[in-house]
């Protein structure tokens, strides 16, 4: 047992040393588009992984996603942005004075990002965790709709819906990936501590979990507010990467789009989450071309702007509909789990040889 | 503010309310039935006002033969949503159900985008609807009373069919216990089916009405009005046809009285109705009709 956790550690070292290796690879050989790919993979996963704690782990159906992280790309952008761009994306009105001259550097803007998200999710929370499912959702939905409006209409804070231009592009995948990292980490001790039993207990059953002692409300609240700090955090990433944003970027397809990754992965699967948000970034990607017109041959096919979201709509239906528990359901990638797949698929390889396998060096009833 | 000033200002509101209304009360039934908030119900008021664009702007039909069709046509739809997306879901937790709806409605917005294209069209507008009528000083297009007309017809009627039909007392009977009122002999599958139906020809009569009023229509026209029907039907105590019906009229003429009283606030009009959902959920979750509901497991 203890060499296995030993050998665990090694390999989780080894993992991460490799994947270091590949982001280092990748930002010094890659392409902009591809980059860009890649950190939408990173920004994408937190979204999934944060819904993931609140509505998967914590039972508590949130469509505030991308209001929070609206409030976490302005307030990084805004904080990021040399006094010159600024001037030059304030033309109707001028920027407020307390904004204009700033530029921060991008660790602090981020985290002030996310600290404002976290905020604002205290301040809808405190009226809206006490609602039942789908309410909740509806007075989320509600309050991410307010920050657009908000957001639409404080000209000199945000430049209403013209939006900004500009923001520099610190975002790469050190940032992005990192970010994505320390989220993955940080739920995933927080789900796997008694916060984290105590958070299944009130998605499970809340007057039973009551009962046992477990404070509702808080612990509500302390998934809300974490949540939608990471998301304010990815928001920062986001309007850092794609360096122009508008109110309406922040519409409530984004929190369509992150609620269809989080389910497709699995809910209660971080792992899920993570995979099924690197395949969503990259398939939407893939299929562009279906979107644009092409001749194949002497064919010619004319592009069908909107198709790859009814694709991916409609699998997302389909999911929910067949297959409830997506891609990984409530199961962990572990190295364990791993190894024994590796071990099955071995033997089935040589049997095929056939040679009679070795005798099971792996647990019985794996089979 | 002048009085007539006033009155125009109320006028442009009960039209409003009007059509808010007509969505509500559909969201309202489905909510009393099956504890589902539908959260497709307003893409399903952007369908009805596309059909009808087809049917009276491509295949020339008039107007009395179009709208009909349209409401038709898109009952037909809530039907087959039903079936598909909400009836294999019986019996599951409710948020799965909820998920599900969320998914129709990104479903239905997305190939709305893709089949009529993302580009907003003029919606062909009946001429009779657009003659300026004179009550005083006051000026209202002819469209005002016939939107209102059409709600309160529409009302009664469904008003009828719940209190004094053998469907509705089935309806009435579902919304207090599902299982029980299946194990009575009421065929439950089919009186949900009906449900849906009715909420969805009420929004297709709303997404015309809505159509007419702004006439532009896009795919992502139903959103903003569903969202705020649904405020409505909470407003009037979800789960009451009666409340929804006031609540609708209510949000209508509160949203154009704000801006009417202060014109500064006009860009956050939108917000408006749902900072009134939030402050409703804390301090009176049940509505201005609504009744407490047990917590049930």
């Amino acid at each position: 047992m203890r060499t296995s956790i030993t050998r665990n550690r090694i390999l989780t070292v080894l993992a991460l040393a490799g994947f270091v290796v590949f982001l280092v690879y990748a930002q010094t050989n890659w392409d902009a588009y591809r980059l860009r790919i890649l950190n939408l993979c990173a920004v994408y996963t937190i979204f999934a992984v944060t819904f993931n704690l609140i509505y998967g782990y914590t039972g508590q159906f949130s469509l505030g996603h991308a209001g929070f992280a609206a409030i976490g790309a302005y307030a990084a952008a805004l904080l990021t942005m040399s006094p010159e761009q600024k001037a030059a994306n304030f033309f109707l009105a001028p920027i407020i004075p307390l904004l204009r001259d700033v530029e921060w550097p991008f660790l602090p803007a981020l985290l002030v990002g996310g600290t404002l998200a976290a905020l604002a999710s205290l301040l809808i929370g405190w009226p809206a965790l006490r609602l039942r499912g789908d309410y909740l959702a509806i007075a989320t939905l509600g309050f991410s709709e307010i920050i657009r409006v908000l957001f639409v209409n404080w000209q000199r804070i945000t430049n209403g819906s013209l939006g900004l231009k500009g923001i520099p592009d610190h975002t790469n995948v050190y940032w992005s990936w990192g970010a994505a990292l320390v989220t993955i980490f940080v739920v995933k001790r927080l789900v796997d501590s008694s916060y984290g039993r105590a958070l299944r207990a009130v998605r499970d059953d809340e007057v039973a979990a009551q009962a046992l002692g477990v404070r509702l409300f808080t612990h509500k609240m302390m998934a809300f507010m974490l949540s939608s700090f990471f998301v304010g955090v990815a928001g920062g990433l986001m309007a850092n990467l794609i360096s122009t944003i508008d109110p309406k970027v922040f519409m409530f397809f984004l929190t369509y789009q992150i609620v269809g990754i989080t389910v497709m992965g699995g809910m209660s699967s971080l792992t899920g989450s993570l995979v099924a948000a690197v395949l969503y970034t990259v398939f939407l990607e893939v299929l562009r071309p279906i979107e644009s017109p092409f001749d194949l041959g002497p064919l010619h096919i004319p592009g069908i702007p909107g198709m790859r979201m009814v694709l991916f709509s409609t699998l997302l239906l389909l999911v929910i509909l067949f297959y409830r528990q997506g891609l990984f359901g409530q199961r962990e990638f572990s190295w364990d789990g791993l190894l024994n797949t590796l071990a099955r698929l071995h033997r089935r390889v040589t049997g095929l040889w056939g040679r009679t396998p070795p005798p099971s060096t792996v647990e019985k009833g794996e089979q | 503010m002048t009085v007539s000033l006033f009155f125009q200002h109320l006028a442009n509101g009960i039209s409003l309310g009007a059509l808010y209304a007509l969505i509500a009360i559909g969201y309202t039934m489905v909510y009393g039935i099956l504890r589902l908030i539908n959260f497709a119900h307003g893409d399903i008021v952007m369908v009805a006002a596309y059909v009808a664009f087809y049917g009276a702007a491509m295949y020339a039909l008039p107007w009395w033969l179009a709208f009909p069709l349209a409401i038709l046509l898109t009952a037909g739809l809530g039907m087959i949503i039903e079936r598909a997306a909400y009836r294999p879901l019986r019996g599951v937790p409710r948020i799965q159900l909820f998920t599900s709806a969320v998914a129709v409605s990104f479903l239905l917005e997305n190939l709305g985008i893709v089949v009529f294209s993302g580009r907003p069209k003029a919606f062909p507008r009946p001429a009779f609807l657009d003659k300026p009528l004179h009550v005083g000083d006051v000026i209202i297009i002819s469209y005002t009373p016939v939107a209102v007309a059409v709600a309160l017809i529409l009302f009664g009627g469904l008003l009828y069919i719940v209190h004094r039909t053998k469907v509705g007392m089935a309806m009435r009977a579902l919304s207090k216990d599902i299982e029980t009122t299946g194990l009575m002999g009421v065929d439950t599958d089919r009186v949900i089916m009906i449900a849906f139906a009715i909420g969805s020809a009420l929004a297709a009569a709303g997404g015309i009405l809505l159509a007419i009023k702004f006439p532009q229509i896009n795919p992502l026209m139903g959103v903003v009005p569903g969202l705020k029907a649904f405020i409505a039907a909470v407003l009037g105590g979800i789960g009451n046809i009666t409340g929804a019906m006031i609540g609708g009229f209510l949000l209508g003429i509160a949203e154009i009285m704000i801006v009417a009283f202060f014109p500064q606030l006009a860009g956050y009009r939108d917000a408006f109705a749902y900072t009134i959902l939030i402050a409703l959920l804390l301090f009176r979750p049940t509505g201005l009709m609504g009744e407490v509901e047990p917590e049930k497991a």
